[in-house]
């Protein structure tokens, strides 16, 4: 679905990825984690067309991500970026109804029938129907949230890219925006800082570091104390969660074997 | 609303005149083809002769002929003048504030005012020929477009603008046009009085023929902004976002930004640097109607134009006639601080 080869990327003449490479498949559901300031979002920023790569590219469907106008970048991958100004007075709706823009032609009489349908299921999808009327700007972070990824949905696109999806949400949030993303059929890429959740939620885990893929696979082979404690400069010990079974990364102590 | 306020503007001034008579004028003026008409034209047989429409006015009421004279001729040039380029500086207005999300912005954010103040101030002070005879307003066009491209090209790198620098860069160029100008007024001597009262705004003098073609640019020009409303909408909320949902973004600035400045040199190039429509009549309807630009720049522009419209009848009503950009700074900035007190202006 998302091919990712020898990608290199500046911002502002600095290199911060180089010569990433990795491929997601089709409905699954990858994380990026990392250190703060590897380059989680400068990749999810390419993959959607935000930024340009210097090297290597970016395959979405087979499509070259770099070739194709926004509007068809649009259609094909659908991002939220980590923060939003969402200090407007524009009501839900309008905001889930900005998803369809991709879809729709200027000076075109009835543009996009199937519009008002698809953002009808995109509000019911992720609960946020019953405060569709709302204005954004009285909503909470975790519904803000949910506002965010109802617009991604009403694109229509087969992949999603998040960043950093549950930043500011408290737990209960977190868990019910991840339980919800984790019940999508479309592909999704998300940066996630939270490695417990990384590890309870997500098929694979792409784990990155000085701006290169240093490891991928299932949060149970990318979590050991082995590769996380040279990339997160600290000792970690790893268990497993007694409830949900999965991998339960504790940092210990600040100066680690690096 | 505003073809109201146009009708009982006609009416007031030196000469009162009912808003009935006014009304009665109009209707006489509208004219309707009803037939055609074939004249007889050149002396050789063989030309075929030429086609035309034959025009009728549509209503014939009794109404004094000084009174159809003062409103067609005196009057309704100045109302027309006056609405346009209100409209076209409240729609520019909207455009900007949503661009650069920010609540400052107004028409001439990127130096087009003080471009067009230093052309106009340019061709009164040193008279220089401007290509179609188009004289001071030529002059004052050139001088605004000129700016508006000059502050753009020092925005812009690698194909993208970034507002931010946009703005900075344009509020150095003010700056520093500013200084040009006040240059050349020191230097103006006898023609100081005529360059001050071109820099106030003003909206008399009008002609019929300048309402026409501005008003035409102006509902063009805003008709293509309309076109983009849904896209300044998306960029309100940044424009990653913007992108993200799959708009053009850098190509949308570029419309935009050309739209609103050539829409807003030619509104200054009739009237002169009029202030604060452009800023607080998007302010006040965006507290109405809300800031979904389908509905907010079309209400603005009208709203705009119904503004200036009423201003300017104030304007030229009392004793001595004002330029009419005294009135709109004065009437504008106590609204305006008002509303800001009032409700959170700044949220845009």
């Amino acid at each position: 679905m998302i091919e990712i080869s020898e990608l290199s990327v500046e911002r502002g003449g600095v290199k911060v990825l180089s010569d990433v490479s990795l491929a997601v498949e089709r409905g699954e559901f990858l994380a990026l984690v990392g250190p703060n300031g590897v380059g989680k979002s400068t990749l999810l920023k390419t993959v959607g067309g935000l930024l340009r790569p210097k090297a290597g590219r970016v395959l979405v469907d087979g499509h070259d991500v770099a070739s194709l106008s926004a509007r068809r970048i649009a259609r094909l991958v659908a991002s939220v970026p980590q923060e939003t100004a969402f200090d407007f007075d524009f009501s839900v709706r309008e905001i889930v109804e900005m998803g369809r823009t991709p879809y729709r032609k200027r000076l075109r009489r009835n543009p996009d029938p199937d519009g008002d349908e698809r953002v009808e299921a995109a509000l019911e999808r992720t609960g946020t129907a019953r405060f569709a009327d709302r204005s954004v700007a009285s909503l909470s972070g975790g519904e803000k949230q949910r506002v965010l990824l109802a617009r991604a949905l009403a694109q229509d696109a087969p992949a999603l890219l998040l960043d950093e999806p549950t930043a500011s949400l408290d737990i209960n949030h977190q868990v019910r925006t991840l339980d919800l993303i984790a019940s999508l059929d479309e592909t999704v890429v998300a940066a996630i800082h939270d490695l417990e959740l990384a590890a309870r939620y997500c098929d694979r885990v792409a784990l990155l570091a000085d701006g290169a893929v240093r490891a991928v696979g299932a949060p149970d082979e990318v979590f050991t104390a082995e590769l996380l404690e040279p990339v997160f400069d600290v000792d970690v010990a790893v268990s497993e969660n007694a409830v949900t079974g999965t991998a339960s990364v504790t940092a210990l102590s600040g100066d680690g074997t690096s | 609303m505003l073809a109201l306020v146009a009708t009982v503007a006609a009416g007031i001034g030196p000469v009162s005149i009912e808003a009935v008579t006014v009304a009665k004028v109009l209707a006489n003026a509208v004219r309707v083809p009803v037939g055609v008409e074939l004249y007889a034209s050149g002396g050789s047989a063989l030309q075929l002769p030429a086609v035309g429409l034959r025009w009728a006015p549509v209503t014939d009421f009794e109404v004094e002929q000084l009174h159809a004279t003062i409103v067609l001729s005196v009057r309704l040039p100045r109302i027309a003048l006056g609405a346009t380029v209100g409209f076209a500086l409240a729609a520019a207005g909207t455009v900007m504030q949503g661009f650069f999300r920010n609540p400052m912005a107004d028409p001439s954010i990127i130096g087009v005012s003080s471009g067009a103040a230093v052309g106009a101030v340019l061709f009164i002070v040193a008279p220089f020929a401007v290509p179609f005879g188009l004289g001071l307003r030529g002059a004052a066009f050139l001088g605004a477009l000129a700016t508006a491209t000059v502050v753009y090209l020092i925005a812009t790198e690698g194909g993208r603008t970034p507002v931010a620098t946009l703005l900075l860069a344009g509020v150095a160029i003010q700056t520093f046009l500013g200084a040009v100008t006040s240059y050349l007024l020191l230097h103006s001597g006898e023609s100081m009085r005529r360059v001050v009262y071109w820099l106030m705004g003003h909206l008399d003098a009008s002609r019929m023929t300048e309402a026409w073609i501005t008003g035409l640019l102006a509902v063009g020009l805003v008709g293509l902004m309309y076109l983009y409303a849904e896209d300044l909408n998306a960029m309100l909320l940044g424009e990653e976002e913007a992108r993200a949902v799959g708009i053009e973004v850098e190509r949308t600035k570029r419309i935009l930004l050309a739209a609103s400045s050539v829409v807003t040199g030619a509104a200054v190039a009739v009237a002169g640097v009029i202030g604060f429509v452009g800023l607080i009549v998007p302010h006040a309807m965006r507290l109405i109607v809300g800031p979904d630009h389908r509905v907010l720049l079309p209400v603005s522009a009208l709203a705009g134009a119904s503004f200036l419209v009423a201003a300017d009848t104030l304007a030229r009503s009392g004793a001595a006639e004002l330029p009419v950009g005294i009135v709109t700074a004065a009437l504008g900035a106590p609204f305006f601080l008002y509303l800001l007190r009032r409700r959170e202006v700044s949220e845009l």
